[in-house]
């Protein structure tokens, strides 16, 4: 299988020079996939979490956005019960100049920073709003019971 | 009839269907157009638009945003897009702000007049593209006047894709921190002919839903736009209907077929109700009733009073409900009918009998004309196979025999009118004015039924009743136009009240 020069080179680059807190990991037979850990930033909820997702490079990469889902359960208002993420960027804000790494590190500030107002898990960002400090808790019960 | 502004004032345009332009003096036709000369009460003004002519009225919009701020013509589109084409509010915004304004879609203030030639260069030195990070040479590369360069074929496929998707909004530079706008001259320089012409027929047809006044003709393919200034709040006693100038009519409120004089409010309650399964629930409570003891649904199909519920073993009278046991051996009669346990229970069941009858009364006649309307496209095609059959047995010229057309035009045009009548008239209180609506119903209905009948006689028969079928179809669009003039009257005065109960 050949791949378009751009992916092969972010392949590489992911690799070789990795950003702190984040391993991409392509699949040997298929550079269009990744086993990704993101770690739960410093001082959020999520921190000491080890949390596994899946990016996938569409056939229309870089003019159409990577697809990424976390496969480890999450409780946060912008992520859903399957995993998928709301993301600007990864939707209406994708720009073909944005790479696999930019996008990655957008995830890991969603983590340390959500956005009960704009939410896709509709409960969780109820919940958040009504009494944080219990969401908090909450979302550092599932981190313990899930990410470690 | 091919031109391409019609306006709402003339009734008698669906007749003219067969004819050219050039036999309108003749008599055939001004026999049912007595009622067409001037704009009736019950008729709103509207302009039918080709694309063409879209085309151009959005072309004005920008000249005159480009007149009023001193816009380059680029620029003034791309704010017009952005600010969904209402002039008056951009035009304030912009004499207001400026630099906000052009802040909105990624300009600098000194890219006000900013007019551009995109041009394709060859790769400077050293050149990478970003995007497809291919070290091969690179035949031609492009940048927005930011600067931010990137290989022609990347930026190509870049904006194929944005048009393919119809996001066509708002697209800027590749570079994610850059907000420098596509304009008009970069979509046509690196777009194909084809996707280029999509792009323009994509802002057209952003600019048609932008506007609360301009909506598409409701006909799958058809391509005409329709112009009405009706304001949304008036819909309670206005009935907007339109015809696009392919002969599509509709309700400009709602954007559903045409259903005067039916209120576009109760139009969608009307089918709201006749899709749900109401009166399914209706016809189970009005034909059955539940076990007293234990609910279970019961049927009553003949046989005594004398009911005995197969799943709990209840004996009880189907007349009052009771146990049987107080019936004694009566059997085949219940004496106990006044009593007062079991009045409550008739009497609910009573109302919605009447209310199910009810419904199905005005249901029944609303469905006839629907299943006639329905046969629209077979009486037409008779119709055709009358015409000529007459010019072969008669001496009638093709001319002579349109009034068989126009004929079928408005038997059919009016039958759609008495369905809605029928829809309009569930929904009304019982008095005097709803008691005149429906005497203008009846007479309508005995004209349309009338004609229907002089219609399908054989065709010799046809020729010789020529006159007389002639003056009934005018009578008939009389009858029509009388009715929606009326109702129309009464809506302005409040003068129907409703019945929402049912």
């Amino acid at each position: 299988m050949s791949f378009p020069k751009r992916i092969i080179k972010e392949a590489e680059r992911i690799v070789s020079d990795p950003v702190p807190g984040i391993i991409a990991k392509p699949h040997e037979d298929n550079l269009r996939f990744f086993d990704v850990i993101i770690d739960g930033p410093e001082g959020s909820p999520f921190e000491g979490g080890h949390f596994k997702l899946e990016l996938f490079l569409p056939e229309e990469y870089p003019m159409m956005a990577p697809k990424v889902r976390f496969l480890t359960k999450v409780y946060h208002p912008n992520i859903d019960k399957v995993g998928r993420i709301c993301l600007d960027v990864l939707k209406n804000n994708w720009s073909p100049a944005l790479q696999i790494r930019t996008v990655l590190l957008s995830i890991q500030s969603l983590l340390e920073s959500p956005n009960p107002d704009d939410p896709l898990a509709n409960d969780v960002a109820e919940a958040w709003k009504e009494d944080s400090s219990k969401a908090i808790a909450t979302a550092k019960e599932w981190t313990n019971k899930y990410a470690k | 009839m091919d031109s391409d502004i019609s306006t709402g004032f003339t009734t008698d345009q669906s007749f003219d269907a067969f004819e050219d332009d050039g036999y309108d003096d003749l008599d055939t036709n001004s026999v049912v157009s007595v009622v067409a000369e001037e704009p009736l009460s019950y008729e709103v003004p509207y302009t039918s638009l080709s694309h063409e002519q879209l085309k151009q009225r959005f072309v004005s919009s920008v000249n005159q945003i480009q007149n009023l701020c001193g816009l380059s013509h680029e620029v003034a589109e791309l704010l017009l897009i952005h600010n969904k084409f209402n002039i008056e509010w951009l035009g304030e915004r912009y004499l207001d702000n400026p630099a906000r304004t052009l802040q909105s879609i990624g300009l600098d203030l000194k890219y006000a007049d900013y007019s551009f030639a995109p041009r394709l260069l060859p790769a400077p030195p050293n050149f990478l593209c970003a995007i497809c990070c291919d070290d091969a040479t690179y035949p031609v590369t492009f940048a927005l006047p930011c600067g931010h360069r990137y290989c022609a074929s990347c930026f190509k496929t870049y904006l194929r894709m944005r048009v393919s998707e119809g996001d066509i909004r708002l697209n800027c530079c590749l570079n994610s921190e850059c907000r420098f706008p596509i304009t008009d001259s970069v979509y046509k320089l690196l777009l194909s002919p084809s996707d280029y012409n999509r792009y323009r027929d994509q802002l057209i047809k952003l600019y048609v839903n932008c506007l609360p006044y301009l909506k598409w003709c409701i006909y799958p393919d058809c391509t005409y736009a329709v112009e009405c200034k009706v304001n949304q709040a008036d819909l309670d006693h206005i009935i907007p209907t339109v015809e696009c100038n392919d002969g599509h009519k509709f309700c400009f409120g709602c954007s559903n077929e045409e259903h005067a004089p039916c209120i576009c409010r109760l139009f969608a309650k009307w089918n709201k109700k006749c899709a749900d399964d109401s009166e399914t629930a209706n016809w189970i409570n009005v034909h059955t009733k539940g076990c007293p003891k234990c609910q279970a649904t019961i049927e009553k199909n003949g046989g005594c009073n004398h009911m005995l519920c197969r799943k709990c073993g209840h004996e009880w009278c189907w007349v009052c409900s009771g146990p049987w046991s107080e019936h004694g051996t009566a059997y085949y009669n219940c004496s106990r009918y006044d009593e007062k346990s079991g009045q409550e229970a008739r009497d609910q069941q009573a109302k919605s009998k009447a209310s199910l009858e009810r419904y199905l009364h005005y249901y029944n006649r609303y469905a006839n004309h629907l299943e006639s309307a329905r046969l629209d496209k077979k009486l037409y095609l008779r119709t055709q196979k009358k015409m000529t059959d007459l010019q072969n047995s008669t001496s009638m010229t093709w001319i002579e025999v349109q009034y068989l057309a126009n004929a079928s035009d408005v038997l059919q045009h009016c039958r759609r009118t008495l369905m809605w009548t029928y829809a309009f008239a569930f929904y009304l209180e019982r008095n005097n004015n709803t008691h005149i609506f429906e005497n203008n119903q009846q007479d309508l209905e005995l004209a349309v039924e009338k004609l229907s009948e002089m219609f399908e006689r054989n065709t010799s028969e046809l020729a010789t009743k020529r006159l007389e079928l002639l003056d009934m179809t005018s009578y008939v669009s009389t009858r029509r136009s009388l009715l929606l003039k009326d109702t129309q009257l009464g809506l302005l005065e409040g003068r129907w009240k409703y019945n929402l109960s049912n």
